[in-house]
């Protein structure tokens, strides 16, 4: 009998469920914004276009969405949209740095089996979250926990991508989301978007990966992990999960303009799968481009054929391959076997190819000239940001009151979009004991 | 592990979304955003015709489960989508819930 992970690696009929970048509009500018994030594209769609695409995946019975952007409550028919999925069927689980999360909304959302809400938090404290994501935004997202809690949403997700400066305080997280009655979620930092830039200066060092795992070991299905930790499994036992790589073959992004992308991570168009505006709308797309075909096929080792921890690996991941210059049947950049490093080493400086898209509001550094600009401690030089007169709204904030007027002086803070998405994740691989049954049972722990 | 009244009456949860498979299904439930997987598609005609009947065990009969090796296996599996609220018992009579 085929086990069910080979079921999910040929791909489903339609997506367990997808992120939804809703805008590339943010309030912030996140130094490692995998979808570099800041102002908001003129071809975003249009709300009866929104609706259309959700009335698609309620006939899909994709069971839920991720929503994401950019800052997606920014958008001023988020809530309506959101209304409009949870009455279509289709569950909803946003991911905000906080902003919009007053008390009266934090009642609403407190009320609906429907939606779920992820605030993204990069730093246990205020140091070390505001140098990515800039100043502000600590306070902003415990601000917006606080209504939460208030309100009596329990298990809403606190959502943390880990990096060099936050490793060290796991157990500080772990705190904070206990605080608040959330569930903390830990996910992998990509070369995707800005986080290309900023990379070589937040990507866990090699002995904090181990450290990451065995902390996760410890903390077992009470972290969930979006099942984007799998290239860790190579240091011996697996991670809870499947362990593998979902991209076009049971999740996808859709982006603000309608692009379908195999992942959220994967913003290049050597993983554009069409658009939901082409005839046939999303579902072709899903089921009929050649690109998600081929991602369905079984994949070769390539490079790492020879290595006895592929199994456990899958060779990492596309994106961060991709992002750095790898081919991708290589090695994934973090390989726990050091095998990534020796392949980065032969990359030509200069050749990894760039995202396709780029919304930052300000002029970024191209990376390997040097170190960038992310120094825990230090802030990044407030730069007036750079609005483009022109006349279509490209300021995601206009209109919008601020919070706080020391927000409009400061340069952005992008939500280091909650990542993951692979609603495999925290899916207890099956066992053989369990593939023998007829009638077993797999049963998922995220909580997407 | 088992502990499952077969001869009871029981339904799919009302917030949990069924959506067949070649493989068999894949589980939602809204309340508690657990997604799981039913390996067979047996296993779907059993759970879909749990509503519609008045105990577990004549539900698996009408989906063609018989003898008490099989009844067992699909009993196990039950208990654990009992377990997780994906069913749930059904307190009134049969068919006054067959399509949630």
């Amino acid at each position: 009998m085929t086990a069910l992970v080979d079921h999910f690696k040929a791909g489903l009929d339609a997506p367990i469920c997808l992120t939804w970048e809703l805008t590339y509009a943010c309030n912030l500018a996140c130094v490692h914004c995998l979808s570099s994030s800041g102002r908001r594209d003129p071809r975003e769609l249009t709300t009866d276009e929104c609706k259309a695409v959700i009335d698609e995946l309620e006939r899909m019975q994709v069971f839920y969405v991720n929503i994401g952007g950019g800052e997606p409550t920014v958008r001023s028919d988020f809530w309506e949209l959101v209304d409009y999925a949870t009455s279509h069927h289709v569950g909803v689980k946003f991911s905000t740095n906080g902003v919009r999360i007053t008390p009266e909304i934090a009642a609403r959302l407190a009320k609906s089996d429907y939606v779920d809400v992820q605030i993204s938090l990069d730093g246990a404290t205020p140091e070390v979250n505001d140098a990515v994501r800039g100043p502000g935004s600590y306070a902003t997202a415990i601000r917006a926990m606080e209504n939460l809690a208030e309100a009596g949403f329990r298990g809403f997700k606190l959502s943390v991508v880990a990096t060099r400066h936050n490793i060290p305080q796991l157990d500080e997280f772990k705190a904070i989301a206990d605080r608040y009655g959330a569930q903390l979620r830990i996910t992998r930092l990509r070369p995707s978007g800005r986080g290309a830039d900023t990379w070589d200066e937040l990507h866990p060092l090699p002995e904090q990966q181990r450290q990451l795992y065995e902390w996760l070991l410890a903390h077992g299905d009470n972290v969930l992990t979006g099942d984007s930790f799998f290239h860790l499994s190579a240091y011996g036992k697996a991670l809870p999960g499947l362990n593998m790589c979902g991209a076009g073959r049971v999740v996808c992004l859709i982006d603000p303009i309608g692009d379908v992308y195999a992942c959220p991570f994967a913003i290049h168009e050597a993983f554009l799968a069409g658009n939901v505006r082409d005839e046939g709308g999303f579902a072709k797309v899903w089921r009929e481009s050649p690109l998600f075909r081929e991602l369905r096929r079984p994949q070769a080792a390539g490079a790492c054929a020879s290595c006895g921890h592929y199994d456990a690996c899958q060779g990492g991941c596309m994106a961060a391959k991709f992002f750095t210059g790898l081919p991708l049947d290589g090695p994934d950049p973090e390989c726990v076997r050091g095998a990534g490093q020796a392949a980065l080493a032969t990359v030509p400086e200069g050749s990894a190819p760039k995202p396709s898209q780029d919304h930052s509001r300000t002029a970024r550094p191209r990376r390997r000239g040097g170190p960038v600009p992310v120094t825990i401690g230090m802030r990044r030089p407030a730069a007036p940001a750079a609005i483009p007169a022109k006349p279509c709204d490209e300021n995601p904030l206009s209109g919008m009151p601020l919070p706080e007027p020391a927000h409009a002086a400061t340069p952005a803070h992008a939500p280091a979009k909650p990542c993951d998405e692979n609603p495999l994740a925290g899916l207890p691989a099956p066992r053989p004991a369990e593939e023998a049954a007829v009638a077993g049972v797999a049963s998922g722990v995220e909580r997407p | 592990m088992n502990g499952f009244d077969l001869d009871r009456a029981w339904d799919l949860h009302p917030q949990v979304s069924v959506r067949p498979e070649p493989f068999g299904a894949l589980l939602y439930h809204f309340g508690t955003r657990r997604l799981s997987f039913l390996k067979d598609r047996v296993l779907l005609d059993v759970v879909r015709a749990l509503g519609s009947h008045p105990t577990a065990r004549a539900a698996c009969a009408a989906a063609g489960v018989t003898g008490d090796a099989a009844i067992a296996r699909y009993a196990k599996a039950l208990a654990v989508l009992a377990r997780t609220d994906m069913i749930v018992e059904r307190r009134r009579g049969p068919a006054d819930s067959e399509d949630s």
